[in-house]
């Protein structure tokens, strides 16, 4: 067997890179997707640092990544926390659709992006990063506060209506018609629904499946299982990464919650590739001229989010500066407006910078705004009540 | 006592409870198995004010040791539905001459006709044990019997 001594260096130089990035930004309780994405931007042909070995393989686990990252998704979601939320936020969900999405579909309007352009520029900028927020909440140690299960909610919410969209985007991106959109996306519904219907029925079947005490055998039916979905999903134009997460879905208990905890490193690697591949995809001069289209998009889908939070929040009954955090809690974009680009990027060239550029703008901002604001004024001790002991 | 449970899509679940004297706590059970304890005590009543965040393991440790002196409650609680039976908790003392002794060397079904049904040890407990089961010191032994084989047994792990 030959061993690409290229392959390894670039890629092991790559990987350390990442690692040392992804550090950077956790220490400021920052998302390292932006980080991913920068990376990505440097290392492209045209960039600063081309590493034309590691590139075939980074194009080859981009692919693996966004299969994986909706597995993860999929496997993320239970039924009984779709419905509850369902239940209390789905006027919060019309609302975030409204407030976020035509935003992104007027913006593309004006930039002369065709229906097809507006439909995935709109989707861009409706999703926020439920990847990002869950994390930010846990480590700003906010999942206590009253505010959080409405953001969670918002968050869950979308992450369904994504199921629905993003096979229609699919298949207009790949230059299908309307009605094969239509079709596409009831298909994806459809499978949806008896993903459901299968999983609480005979979720025990399909679990035994992939299920296996061993947690290597465990890993590979899982990752084998999802591929064969993700390409059949593929070439019926659903898009690979609907079929991965009509996989997650319809794994439930158990074997979900194992299915996750040997998925997430496995995620986290791929799903890294996934974002350099797309910062490869972008030549870094083209990022320049749709910068200040990406800074107006992202300040006032920013407000537009922080408004989205707030009506949620108040729909729970909770005060003014808690209804600020959970606004300025959704800001962060990330991972789906990324998968957005994904699917549509190779059709349309002007998406690809514009998005990349959006989302590293709002990924950084996001995670910074939702620290500062609504936070509580010293970070140290817990205020002392009337007649409680002063803190020590 | 009444426990709110919230769903925390995608993260997991709190548990949500005020304490008698008025102080609002919260447990988030993470999905990850982590825990996080919470109060609310400032002016914002919707934000928590993180307590302290434990393993999964930890929180297990924690939930053994509030709930050890409950055990001989329990067994309080049972006793009472039967006449003439009670159970207490015997403490082995540092100075008992039972320290690093087996259970059996007691002798004290034999001598009280009183049963040791478990030994709390810190945070585990030892259900049923048996009579080579080594005492330590500061152990707390669940007894139960009549009141005088309580008493008797009392004595013999005291000296």
């Amino acid at each position: 067997m030959h061993v690409s001594i290229a392959l390894l260096l670039e890629l092991g130089l790559i990987l350390a890179a990442l690692g040392l990035l992804g550090a950077l930004a956790r220490g400021m309780t920052l998302s390292p997707i932006p980080l991913y994405l920068l990376a990505g931007l440097m290392l492209g042909e045209r960039g600063v640092l081309p590493a034309p070995a590691a590139g075939e393989f980074v194009q080859a686990a981009a692919s693996i990544g966004i299969v994986l990252l909706l597995l993860a998704l999929g496997l993320e979601f239970s039924l009984a926390e779709f419905s509850t939320s369902m239940r209390h936020h789905l006027p919060s969900a019309g609302v975030d659709l409204l407030a976020n999405a035509v935003p992104g579909a007027l913006a593309g309007w004006m930039l002369g992006l065709d229906g097809v352009g507006m439909l995935a520029l709109a989707g861009a900028t409706y999703s926020s990063s439920s990847g990002i927020i869950a994390r930010l909440l846990g480590d700003l140690r906010r999942l206590g506060n009253r505010e959080t299960p409405s953001v969670l909610s918002v968050l869950v919410l979308e992450d369904f209506a994504m199921a629905a969209y993003l096979p229609v985007l699919a298949v207009l991106a790949s230059g299908g018609t309307w009605w094969q959109a239509v079709l596409g996306a009831l298909v994806a519904v459809g499978a949806v629904v008896s993903a459901f219907a299968a999983s609480s029925r005979w979720g025990h079947h399909i679990g035994r499946l992939v299920a296996h005490p061993d947690n290597e055998q465990l890993m590979l039916r899982m990752l084998g299982l999802t591929m064969v979905v993700a390409a059949l999903a593929e070439f019926v134009h659903a898009s690979a990464a609907v079929g991965a997460f009509l996989v997650g879905l319809t794994l439930t208990g158990q074997t979900a919650e194992r299915a996750r905890a040997v998925i997430t490193p496995l995620r986290d690697l791929f799903a890294a590739m996934f974002f350099v591949a797309i910062g490869l995809s972008v030549a870094p001069a083209g990022l320049l001229p749709v910068l200040p289209a990406a800074l107006a998009l992202a300040l006032v889908t920013g407000l537009t989010k922080v408004l989205t939070g707030r009506y949620a929040a108040a729909r729970d009954g909770v005060g003014r500066r808690g209804r600020l955090r959970a606004g300025a809690a959704l800001i962060a974009r990330g991972e789906f407006s990324i998968v957005i680009v994904g699917l549509a990027g190779p059709h349309l060239p002007t998406l690809a910078p514009l998005v990349a550029a959006y989302v590293l703008v709002l990924a950084i901002a996001g995670p910074l705004i939702t620290r500062f604001v609504g936070a509580r004024p010293t970070a140290k001790s817990p205020p002392s009540r009337a007649g409680s002991r002063p803190p020590a | 006592m009444n426990v709110n449970e919230v769903l925390l899509p995608g993260v997991g679940l709190r548990y949500e409870f005020t304490t008698q004297a008025g102080e609002r706590i919260a447990v988030v059970a993470r999905r990850t198995g982590e825990f996080e304890v919470v109060g609310y005590a400032g002016d914002d009543r919707d934000e928590g004010w993180p307590l302290f965040r434990l393993t999964e393991e930890e929180a297990e440790a924690l939930a053994q040791i509030l709930g050890a002196p409950r055990i001989a409650e329990r067994f309080a609680d049972l006793t009472r539905e039967i006449p003439g039976l009670s159970s207490e908790p015997v403490t082995v003392t540092p100075a008992s001459p039972y320290v690093d002794r087996p259970l059996g060397h007691t002798r004290a079904r034999t001598r009280t006709g009183v049963s040791v049904v478990a030994i709390v040890r810190g945070a585990d407990v030892i259900a049923s044990p048996g009579p080579d089961e080594v005492l330590r010191a500061d152990d707390v032994l669940v007894v139960i019997g009549t009141q005088e084989g309580i008493d008797g047994v009392t004595r013999i792990i005291q000296g």
